[in-house]
């Protein structure tokens, strides 16, 4: 008999009881304060800056800004969108071929491709469709007839197009991973098999028998996705239309402005923002709640289906590109960062060199550095955090709210802009900005959830008997958690701060905003020059960001396994 | 009374309010072992978790227990002296078969060369000389068995706890592995309380039998 999931094993220690409000209080802390530092601006109140009433006046100001509202309606449509296309895509993948090889194949594919930052994938579909990018070179002069790059708008494209389809592309392996997750739990091997031998086709099946419960376990997961497309930055700057840009990226310029009244229409601008996601969100609730009603008109209809093969290939088509220009623009930002001279339109460069590494090898340092060490310290707090709140919940028998959905998701969820540029306020005021505390802080808020999500099925799944075993032979609470507790959960423990490493890589506003420009890390310099043009140099910093958490991963599989070669019992088996 | 066996006076487990085993009195004697019988589910290896002091937290006990004269109720698991098996050997996957019994081994013994050698000692009357280097998920389920047998007797426990020690392994190493538990425990004169629900298991046991009631159980 198994225990239940609480144990009288080992008693409550007295500190880890204040593991679970501290972690709160470090993640939710700056969001709240953060937030009002953003809301009260946006009433005119800032005393710093002499403002000391309540008014609506920056509100009057925000809307008179040209093009604001297609701004608004851009960032919505936005998020809307490469949401809806990319849980579409997921889902019609999954349905049509979950349980066969060629999904275990997507699955092995997709992990690596999780690690990469937003910034490196949005540079990768630059290179891969600007009018000077690969495709045109490939296709070019024999079927275009160009000898030139063509004068063509595509990768800032004016209805954020290009913007929607980076993203797309970017969260379904996101979608995809979670929605692996969700299927693991869900029993839905069984379930498929129960629906095909009732004589279901494949996607009708899957869709009804499986997809409700996958569905509602990845939910927030798709929120996050939504509030993220929503509020984008990094990848807006990249990819995105600048006549007008979506209204993030806006709100970013404003807040850089020197003329410091332009803080006050920022700030209403943020809590604009706010409302667009809430307004982002309720609709996705209404398109929910739709899908629902006629979808249970579907499953009880008890159609089995046509012969769905065409939308079966079709499935796997879009997958297969959407994957494929992914890799097809990574490897193209991989060629340049070797490229001598590559002239339009010339498939390849003419030779290879290590010449563009060595130059700007002074240039890549600092950033390089500094990505490492917020990463590096972000990480080993989260993960001090959560094995301590872990490690109560497992003693006391009890989950702690730091579990609790809305606390994880709540950094994920608000739009970043709304709350980092009161943070950032308070931070000057604690004459903390640009530093490092502050820096890895504001990394911790978002590295956190993900290590916490990453780590809590493998450390609440270990088997108290274990420890139960090792109380029994006279050892203490303290030794038995750590020469057997830590050395058996080291993986888990690994690839959770291999994961938190990677988030951390990619985190652009935060690094912005609590750098103060005095912390150009490789993602914030890489939007930097993404304006330049320079090629080599854009590939070099995003190549760079996409190695370091493919190090992170690749040190987590393989540290534990050569720790403990000799033991077979501490292998991955398959 | 025998201030050298494990004693049960009035041990009673609730869950949620409902008793679920108990009370019960019970003294198990130096070289005795009890078998407690019951169907799965009836609360036995609750009743094993509350004598070890790991009781989840969603039950309560009430009564007292002592081990070899000392009133343990209240002492942490560490502290208790009791030993337990389980029905998987639990050896720990990232230790070897002589790290998992040095962790068990009393650090009073300090002297690098001894702990080896009551280690090599250990091994060789159970049939396992040599295996100290080797990793635990090479061994057969019959020698792991062994192993964690030999790990909790090197812990010097002053009573024993079976928790359906034999039920995982397949029936010839079933019948060899209990011979060898109960000859250990004989040589040792340990009191020990096994709970099972196979009769052949009691049979082996040679002692006492308990039959603890399903009725009021079924968690």
């Amino acid at each position: 008999m198994r225990a239940a999931p609480g144990n009288g094993v080992n008693p409550p220690l007295s500190f880890l009881r204040w593991m679970a409000p501290i972690t709160v209080c470090m993640l939710i802390g700056p969001v709240v304060a953060g937030f009002s530092g953003t809301l009260l601006p946006a009433f005119g109140f800032f005393p710093a800056l002499g403002g000391q009433t309540i008014d609506l006046e920056s509100w009057r100001q925000l809307f008179e800004l040209p093009g604001i509202s297609a701004s608004a309606r851009l960032s919505l449509l936005t998020g809307f969108t490469t949401t809806a296309a990319s849980l579409l895509l997921v889902t019609a993948f999954c349905a049509a071929w979950h349980g066969t090889d060629w999904f275990r194949f997507m699955e092995r594919l997709l992990a690596p491709l999780l690690s990469v930052p937003h910034a490196a994938v949005a540079f990768g579909i630059a290179f891969l469709l600007a009018p000077s990018g690969w495709i045109l070179r490939l296709l070019s002069p024999w079927a275009t007839g160009f000898a030139q790059p063509p004068d063509w708008l595509i990768v800032h494209e004016t209805h954020g197009l290009t913007l929607m389809f980076g993203l797309i592309v970017k969260e379904a392996p996101f979608l995809f991973v979670m929605t692996l997750a969700a299927l693991g739990q869900t029993d839905a091997e069984r379930s498929r098999t129960i629906a095909r031998t009732l004589g279901y086709r494949p996607m009708n099946g899957w869709l009804k028998a499986v997809f409700p419960r996958i569905y509602s376990q990845i939910r927030l997961p798709v929120f996050a996705v939504l509030a993220y497309g929503i509020s984008v930055v990094d990848v807006a700057i990249v990819l995105g239309p600048t006549t007008p840009a979506p209204l993030a990226v806006r709100l970013v310029t404003l807040f850089n402005d020197p003329g410091l009244q332009q803080r006050f229409i920022a700030s209403a601008g943020a809590v604009l923002q706010l409302g667009l996601v809430a307004l982002g969100l309720s609709m996705w609730l209404a398109l929910e709640s739709i899908i629902k009603r006629v979808g249970k008109v579907w499953i009880e209809s008890g159609h089995r289906g046509r012969n769905d093969a065409t939308a079966r290939y079709a499935a796997a088509g879009a997958a297969i590109s959407s994957v494929g220009v992914v890799f097809a623009g990574l490897s193209s930002m991989l060629i340049w960062s070797f490229a001598q001279s590559w002239r339009f339109p010339d498939a390849l460069p003419s030779g290879l060199t290590l010449a563009n590494w060595t130059r700007h090898f002074s240039t890549l340092q600092e950033p390089l550095i500094n990505t490492v060490t917020v990463g590096v310290s972000a990480v080993s707090i989260a993960l001090l955090l959560a094995i301590g709140v872990l490690e109560h919940e497992v003693r006391n028998g009890r989950r702690t709210f730091v579990g609790a959905a809305g606390v994880l998701y709540l950094p994920l969820v608000i739009p970043q802009i709304a709350f980092l540029f009161g943070a950032q306020i308070l931070l000057v005021m604690a004459q903390l900005d640009g530093r490092w505390p502050a820096l890895t802080w504001l990394h911790l808020v978002f590295v956190f959830p993900y290590v916490f999500l990453s780590l809590s099925d493998s450390y609440r799944a270990w088997d108290e008997r274990y420890s139960r075993t090792g109380l029994c032979l006279g050892a203490t609470p303290t030794r038995v958690f750590l020469r057997i507790k830590l050395p058996m959960l080291l993986r888990p423990i690994m690839t959770a701060g291999a994961v938190g490493f990677a988030v951390s890589v990619g985190l652009y506003l935060p690094t912005l905003f609590a750098g103060s420009g005095r912390y150009p890390t490789l993602v914030t310099e890489a939007v930097t020059l993404s304006a330049g043009g320079d090629y080599r140099l854009i590939g070099l910093f995003a190549l760079l960001q996409m190695v370091l958490p493919l190090v992170a991963f690749i040190l987590a599989f393989l540290a534990p396994g050569w720790l403990f070669r000799r033991r077979h019992g501490m292998q991955v088996t398959r | 009374m025998n201030s050298a066996a494990l004693q049960l006076h009035n041990v009673t487990l609730r869950l949620g309010g409902r008793v679920l085993i108990g009370p019960i009195t019970l003294s198990v004697g130096q070289g005795e072992v009890v078998t407690l019988m019951g169907e799965s589910g009836c609360g036995k290896s609750s009743l094993l978790a509350c004598l070890c002091g790991t009781l989840p937290r969603a039950f309560t006990a009430s009564g007292t227990i002592s081990n070899a004269g000392v009133d343990i109720t209240a002492l942490p698991p560490e502290s208790r002296r009791l030993g337990i098996l389980f029905q998987d050997d639990l050896l720990f996957p990232h230790m070897s078969v002589g790290q998992n019994l040095a962790f068990a081994l009393s650090p009073a013994i300090s002297s690098r060369q001894r702990r080896r050698e009551r280690i090599e000692q250990a091994l060789t009357e159970a049939g396992l000389a040599g295996f100290a280097d080797r990793d635990p998920a090479t061994l057969s389920g019959g020698q792991r068995a062994r192993v964690a047998l030999l790990r909790v007797l090197l812990s010097e426990p002053r009573a024993l706890l079976l928790d359906e020690p034999f039920s995982k392994l397949d029936l010839a190493t079933r019948q060899r592995f209990r011979e060898f538990v109960f000859d250990h425990l004989r040589t040792r004169n340990l009191p020990t309380l096994l709970v099972t629900h196979d009769q052949a298991d009691a049979a082996a046991a040679r002692g006492r039998v308990i039959q603890l009631q399903s009725g009021a159980a079924g968690n």
